[in-house]
């Protein structure tokens, strides 16, 4: 298979590839690890007329730690450099959880997180792990940047909010208000399959107390769900027993999942329903709950 | 390498975008006209004429074109090979000297980790950077590595063996 004909450009400045974005015509894809792109113009699923190939444009390679905290991962930073990262283990759990289990270890030698953001699949680990984690994606274009929540940068499967003449440059996590930790589980029938279901959790502790909770959940409905009902009723209060069953209820009322050949619907809801206990009875394990109780 | 194209007239035939590219392959330095939608497994098998890279699934699923760029394992299905230009590629060929076989082409003969050879020689690039990256690994890391590539002679247990065969001797010829 090899796709259909088109135009390749690969510009050494974000500059120049905006500037191809904005003179490309009707159909111009920006191409970054190509790991879903390629295999769709392979089957024909896309058809670009140009494609604007971002991978000699230095210096979007990079995942690091802003001095405030905010951590920020380029638009060239592959799958495997954020699984191999010596930064994120001590700061960012869901994210180092969910790394190694983004497709297989080919695949994340050449795949971007914000690419994966921008495909906009609603099987994507990352969506929810950025969803959970409060994340932002930075969109440059003709006129500038702008952030866009995570939240509403995902219109729908596939879909996303970027102007033709935008390129997602990077995306941003918030600095945690306290310490972080949740963390990413997934079943797949095998390693690189779609996930039958993913869950995202992350929520930050100060004093006792969950200041902030995001769930995002993988593969269970027509896009990446945010169960901001759970996240809420985890949020303000200490980490006990008692909410994480809260929390486990709500974000498996949450999921809309579809029977198909991974399993049924109600197998995918109590998968929900499971990991989001998993996930957060783990933090209670390592400690996040230990100071909760002392303070309650 | 040359490619033949459908002759659809003089317009037609100034719209096919033709790119020259430089690379790597096995140490070589190589030259390429090619038009950008040629699949960089299609630049190795049938441009380089190196055909021990095989293409299985063709749906970036098998890990069978697992080939080296820059060091890295990736999958020669899912990759343009004008996005090789200015790269290193290296393939199965590149793994012997002249002389020997490498230590991961050893132990997959002393572990009898070929069956029908289809999967090997992405299995055996895939073992490549993981050794290259961590010498001493366990038999875990050793699955995890090349749980992109599949087998379907059911031959992973040989395989592992194979692969810590190899990190053995590299660790003692260090």
């Amino acid at each position: 298979m090899f796709p259909s004909r088109f135009r390749y450009e690969a510009p050494h400045s974000l500059d120049e590839a905006i500037s191809l974005l904005h003179d490309g015509g009707d159909y111009v894809k920006v191409l970054a690890g190509g790991q879903s792109l390629v295999p769709m113009m392979k089957l024909r699923f896309a058809s670009p007329e140009l494609l604007v190939d971002i991978n000699n444009v230095p210096g979007l390679a990079y995942h690091r730690t802003d001095p405030d905290g905010s951590l920020r991962i380029g638009a060239l930073c592959r799958h495997a450099d954020l699984a191999f990262s010596g930064l994120l283990p001590a700061t960012q759990p869901t994210m180092t959880a969910a790394a190694p289990l983004v497709a297989d270890p080919l695949v994340r030698n050449r795949g971007t997180l914000v690419g994966s953001l921008c495909h906009a699949d609603p099987q994507g680990d990352w969506a929810s792990v950025m969803l959970a984690l409060g994340g932002s994606v930075i969109a440059q274009g003709p006129h500038g940047r702008r952030a866009i929540p995570l939240a509403e940068f995902v219109t729908g499967p596939f879909q996303n909010v970027l102007e033709h003449d935008e390129i997602a440059v990077e995306a941003v996590v918030p600095p945690p208000a306290g310490v972080r930790a949740g963390g990413y589980l997934k079943l797949e029938r095998r390693v690189g399959d779609f996930a039958t279901v993913g869950v995202a959790v992350a929520i930050e502790m100060s004093g006792g107390t969950v200041t902030r909770a995001g769930i995002g959940l993988t593969g269970v409905g027509g896009s990446t769900i945010g169960a901001t009902d759970a996240a809420a009723a985890l949020a303000g209060r200490p980490l006990t027993p008692d909410s994480v069953a809260e929390a486990a209820e709500l974000a498996a009322a949450a999921a809309q999942p579809r029977t198909d050949h991974r399993g049924t619907a109600e197998y995918k809801r109590q998968l929900v329903r499971v990991f989001v206990k998993r996930i957060l009875n783990g933090s209670l394990a390592q400690g996040a709950g230990a100071t909760a109780e002392r303070a309650a | 390498m040359t490619m033949v194209y459908d002759d659809l007239g003089d317009e037609a035939a100034d719209e096919v975008p033709v790119r020259k590219i430089r690379f790597t392959i096995n140490g070589k330095k190589k030259m390429a006209e090619i038009e950008p939608r040629l699949l960089l497994v299609d630049l190795i098998r049938r441009g380089a004429g190196l055909t021990g890279t095989h293409r299985g699934c063709d749906t970036t699923n098998c890990g069978a074109c697992t080939v080296l760029v820059d060091g890295r394992a990736i999958k020669s299905c899912t990759m343009l090979a004008v996005q090789a230009d200015g790269r290193e590629v290296t393939t199965v060929e590149g793994l012997a000297s002249a002389s020997e076989l490498h230590p991961l082409q050893e132990g997959f003969k002393q572990e009898h980790g070929l069956q029908c050879g289809f999967c090997t020689p992405g299995m055996m690039l895939a073992a490549k950077e993981l050794l290259d990256r961590n010498p001493d690994p366990t038999e875990e890391d050793v699955r995890w590595a090349i749980s992109g590539n599949l087998c379907r002679c059911t031959g992973y247990q040989n395989i592992v063996k194979s692969v810590l065969w190899a990190a053995d001797k590299l660790r003692a010829e260090a």
